[in-house]
């Protein structure tokens, strides 16, 4: 602990603190001075310092807190959460991040964090599935720009138009991050997921820093995510997005739970849903497992709902082919892989899969005529 | 505390898309003229609708990375970052006058400099030029050529094309190139038949873009006759008809491009000045002219 930071304890001790276990209040020529569970005691105004140094995690803590994390409250909680502040105390958060002990996943980002002699808090963050990959054998970085890159493309070089995707690249680390730093990166890696996390928690407003221009503006938001449903999210469209209103025809809402289905899964997305159909009704699709909310279809969606719409006003009409039942099948498993993206997975020789590409070659090379229709069948106007 | 948003279209399949947006932010966050600085889009994260509350600032300019103004500028920008009592007459443009209002954003209760589309700013014509310079490798690239200015132009918004032939006019009238020339994609006069349009036989030809893609990279080259197929490439410069065309790609990849940006948010009140003397002299800009 260092000597100024004795002294920011004591310059504000006039006000009184109480935080996270510290309690501090004047009373004329002394102050009243509360540890943790321990005992009250009295403590001469000339004999401040030496007690609070006798507390020095303590008084760390609230240094750190006050004078050295970021006091926007979206990202001092998230902070807080990721040392787990709600629900340990400082003796054991402390003995936790001097072992290097904590971690806390978000989405696929693994967060860990240190903390040195001063209480000053040093972050880690990578991918949770290197958890147990030695240091050595990931590429590290230190500047949180960086992280706009490693979000760009998954680990086969195709660009993720979908932060929260689960696709997040492997093999790289920031290994000493600061706490504006971390949430910096964080906030690339998956954009305003903070901020939406922190308006949909109802944290205690204990909680929150004080002191500050621009804190009661942050804490007033604290606890109201600000969901906009699927038909209020579509009725705001405009331009070539306008006709997606005009999907929902007043007869019931389906065609929103294949979409939701579609795009939504924790396979796809690691956002939590929160949006449904609208205020009354929710949605079967299951939302997600996610720590974080999604607050609203995304722009993914609404450009998706726009080909669906147009592809929904068509009638449906009666086809006839000819296929044997494992031919029913096949087709069911070609698109069953497509859909779980596994195609690429399935091995060439694999004849027994009826994904496999032999397999869909030859379902291709027999069934479909010289103009791609299926059974020689053709589509129609 | 002051932040800027650089608000920008992006795209769901062109990994390119975002880049320029990207480096010039950086170029900004590196003279530190805002607290904070964030790039935003339309098809990207984080969007529109959520960017400002990512950002602590009580103050924020946001410019709209974009070439003209109309729909997204107009309507889509205003809408999703919430701007309580936007009105596009408060911009009071001609189509390429637009500087800056003021309002506050409901969502977050910030106040935010809406500041007009980098495209259609005076010193756009400072970058285009530039773009001629870089491609030609002559910084006094000028006597003896033709420029071309080639816009998207569409029927559906006539200051699309506004923008193009503000900077034409602009660039021709400062008398640098023997001939300047507004051409367009989808109206008249069309960048397909630009050598019709110069006699000299150096003609320089920058696309008012803000990233490279399609239109850039695919539809301009293979329109002008620089290749029969844009994978195979083509070269700088390329024979067209008798001419030599120097294609430069999208000018919003110039780096002089954060400069224009800065410039939108000074014009709005930021305190910029000494960060836009600062990022003209490392992108290779001329010195401010202190107007």
């Amino acid at each position: 602990m260092r000597d100024d930071q004795v002294a920011a304890a004591e310059d504000a001790a006039i006000d009184g603190i109480d935080f996270d276990g510290l309690r501090l209040s004047p009373a004329g020529a002394e102050y009243h001075l509360l540890i943790g569970d321990g005992e009250p005691r009295s403590v001469a105004n000339d004999e401040l310092g030496a007690a609070l140094s006798a507390h020095a995690d303590y008084v760390t803590n609230w240094y750190y807190w006050h004078a050295v994390a970021p006091q926007k409250a979206d990202r001092w909680a998230f902070l807080r959460w990721v040392e787990h502040a709600g629900d340990l105390d400082v003796e054991r958060r402390y003995a936790a991040m001097g072992d290097g002990k904590f971690a806390r996943n978000w989405g696929q980002l693994r967060i860990t964090v240190t903390i040195d002699a001063d209480g000053e808090r040093r972050y880690g963050l990578g991918h949770v599935d290197d958890a147990d990959e030695p240091e050595t054998a990931l590429d590290s970085y230190d500047d949180p720009l960086d992280a706009r890159t490693l979000t760009k493309y998954d680990d086969d070089g195709h660009f993720r138009p979908l932060k929260t995707a689960p696709t997040l690249q492997t093999g790289w680390q920031f290994t000493d991050l600061s706490g504006a730093d971390l949430v910096t990166a964080v906030d690339f890696f998956y954009p305003a997921t903070v901020t939406n996390w922190h308006r949909e928690r109802g944290t205690k407003r204990s909680d929150a820093p004080a002191g500050r221009a621009g804190a009661e503006r942050h804490a007033s938001q604290e606890g109201e995510l600000d969901v906009s449903h699927w038909r209020e999210t579509m009725a705001r469209q405009t331009g070539i997005y306008g006709l997606i209103e005009t999907w929902d025809r007043g007869e019931g809402h389906e065609h929103v739970e294949w979409v939701a289905e579609a795009c939504c899964d924790d396979s796809q997305c690691l956002k939590r849903r929160e949006w449904q159909y609208d205020e009354e009704t929710e949605l079967d699709a299951p939302g997600g497992e996610g720590e974080f909310p999604c607050r609203e279809p995304c722009s993914l969606v609404v450009a998706a709902a726009r080909k669906w719409t147009k592809l929904e006003s068509e009638e449906s009409r009666t086809y006839e082919f000819d296929l044997t039942p494992s031919e029913k099948e096949q087709i069911e498993a070609i698109i069953d892989a497509v859909a779980d993206g596994t195609a690429d997975e399935i091995r060439d020789a694999d004849v027994y899969d009826g994904a496999n590409r032999y397999r869909a070659r030859f379902l291709r090379a027999k069934l479909f005529d010289e103009d791609g229709n299926l059974s020689g069948v053709e589509t129609g106007e | 505390m002051q932040a800027l948003v650089i608000a920008a279209h992006g795209s769901h399949l062109n990994a390119g898309s975002s880049q320029p947006t990207f480096d010039h932010a950086d170029t900004i966050r590196a003279v530190g003229a805002f607290d904070e600085v964030r790039e935003s889009f339309w098809k990207e994260e984080p969007s529109f609708r959520e960017v400002l509350r990512t950002v602590d600032a009580d103050e924020v300019y946001v410019v709209p990375l974009f070439i003209s103004e109309g729909y997204f500028t107009e309507q889509v920008i205003p809408r999703e970052l919430r701007l309580d009592g936007w009105d596009p007459e408060d911009w009071d443009s001609d189509g390429t006058s637009a500087t800056h209002t003021t309002l506050t954003a409901s969502d977050t209760d910030q106040t935010v400099h809406y500041c007009g589309p980098v495209g259609t700013h005076d010193s756009m014509s400072d970058v285009i030029v530039q773009r001629a310079e870089s491609v030609t490798g002559d910084t006094d690239v000028g006597d003896g050529f033709g420029l071309a200015v080639v816009g998207h132009g569409t029927e559906r918004n006539e200051n699309s094309a506004k923008a193009i032939e503000y900077h034409a006019d602009r660039i021709r009238e400062s008398g640098r190139f023997d001939e300047v020339q507004a051409l367009f994609m989808d109206e008249d006069p069309e960048v397909d038949d630009v050598t019709d349009f110069f006699e000299s036989d150096d003609i320089v030809v920058v696309p008012l873009f803000v990233a490279d893609g399609f239109h850039t990279q695919e539809d301009i080259p293979e329109d002008m006759g620089l290749t029969d197929d844009y994978r195979t490439g083509w070269e700088t410069p390329a024979e067209v008809d008798g001419h030599r065309i120097w294609y430069s790609g999208a000018v919003g990849t110039e780096p002089l491009m954060a400069d224009v940006v800065l410039e939108r948010a000074a014009d709005a009140g930021a305190d910029v000045d000494a960060a836009i003397d600062e990022v003209r002299s490392t992108t290779g800009g001329s010195p401010a002219s202190g107007d």
